[in-house]
């Protein structure tokens, strides 16, 4: 029965691994990794990690994939071109991938630890629920519970920041103030002729790659 | 089933997170699969966990999972602000920090 449930979820996780890499629309993409994000919190299930299966499907699934969707809805999911800048790059690449696995794999199974090929000790019933890691947070790991949570803070800030419509940007027209503040007479030029000058670089080689 | 098992298909995973990497040039498709690198990293430690019998790398695969929403918000926030600017989303256009 474990060995049923634990195939079914690494195909399913292999599966939508393998979904995000290849299709070609964003958007599926997306739905491709929540597949592999449930199929991964049945995989934690089954390794008696109740705790961290529920903040996976909370978090992930819930509060990232949403975010995913909307940011890809919002710059529009647009399909890639076909135009590869280095030769045999989409040969490549997978070769490279299989390295990594196979160097992994020679790493951990070459490793003398003696518990892997084991099912692991017995643990009581309760391993791995939120009460155990709730405590282990809050006594043993508070320090880096709290440093997690300055971190969240400032993640949150910093998207926000980065993400915020400048108002000069606007169309519904900047107030007198902000105006008189975004245009020095020297100092802003350049920046903005600069970027002028990259978007007028970077848009026809897109246009051109993309027809 | 066996540790060995999820450690295995954890290599599997993040092995195909990196070739996601090198493949796609979309920087939304690149944070994705740098998700897939991250639960892969999130899966090995969880098992080993298991395999010590405590419950210390399951509180660390918590905080991986912190980094990586922060991360993610982060990353999200600059493609909007690519977006924003009307530049191309494309990774191999963006290239003015180049050297």
């Amino acid at each position: 029965m474990e060995a049923v449930l634990f195939f079914a979820a690494a195909l399913g996780a292999l599966g939508g691994a393998v979904g995000v890499v290849a299709m070609r629309n964003p958007l599926y993409s997306v739905l491709a990794l929540i597949v592999h994000l449930f199929s991964l919190a049945v995989l934690f299930l089954l390794l008696t990690a109740a705790f961290v299966a529920a903040a996976q499907v909370v978090v992930y699934a819930g509060a990232v994939m949403v975010l995913y969707v909307f940011v890809v809805a919002y710059v529009g999911g647009d399909v890639e071109s076909a135009w590869e800048p280095i030769p045999g790059q989409q040969f490549l690449a997978p070769l490279l991938g299989a390295a990594i696995f196979v160097e992994l794999s020679i790493a951990v199974l070459g490793s003398s630890l003696q518990a892997l090929d084991s099912h692991g000790p017995h643990v009581s019933a309760g391993f791995g629920n939120p009460a155990g890691i709730g405590k282990l947070l809050l006594e043993r790991f508070l320090i880096p519970f709290e440093a997690s949570s300055i971190l969240l803070l400032l993640a949150a800030v910093g998207a926000v920041v980065l993400a915020a419509r400048r108002r000069a940007e606007d169309a519904g027209g900047p107030s007198e103030r902000f105006a008189r503040e975004e245009r020095p007479p020297s100092g802003d030029s350049s920046p903005t002729q600069q970027r002028r000058v990259a978007s007028e670089e970077g848009l026809p080689a897109a246009s051109g790659g993309r027809t | 089933m066996n540790v060995e098992w999820y450690v295995v298909l954890s290599s599997l995973l993040f092995a195909v997170g990196a070739t996601g990497i090198l493949i796609r040039r979309s920087p939304v498709v690149i944070l994705l699969c740098l998700e897939l690198m991250l639960n892969a990293g999130n899966l090995a430690l969880v098992a080993f966990s298991r395999m010590v019998g405590n419950q210390q790398g399951q509180v660390f695969a918590v905080v991986v999972m912190v980094v990586a929403a922060c991360e993610v918000v982060v990353g999200l926030g600059l493609i909007v602000a690519i977006f924003r600017r009307k530049l191309p989303l494309d990774v191999d256009e963006l290239r003015e920090l180049r050297g």
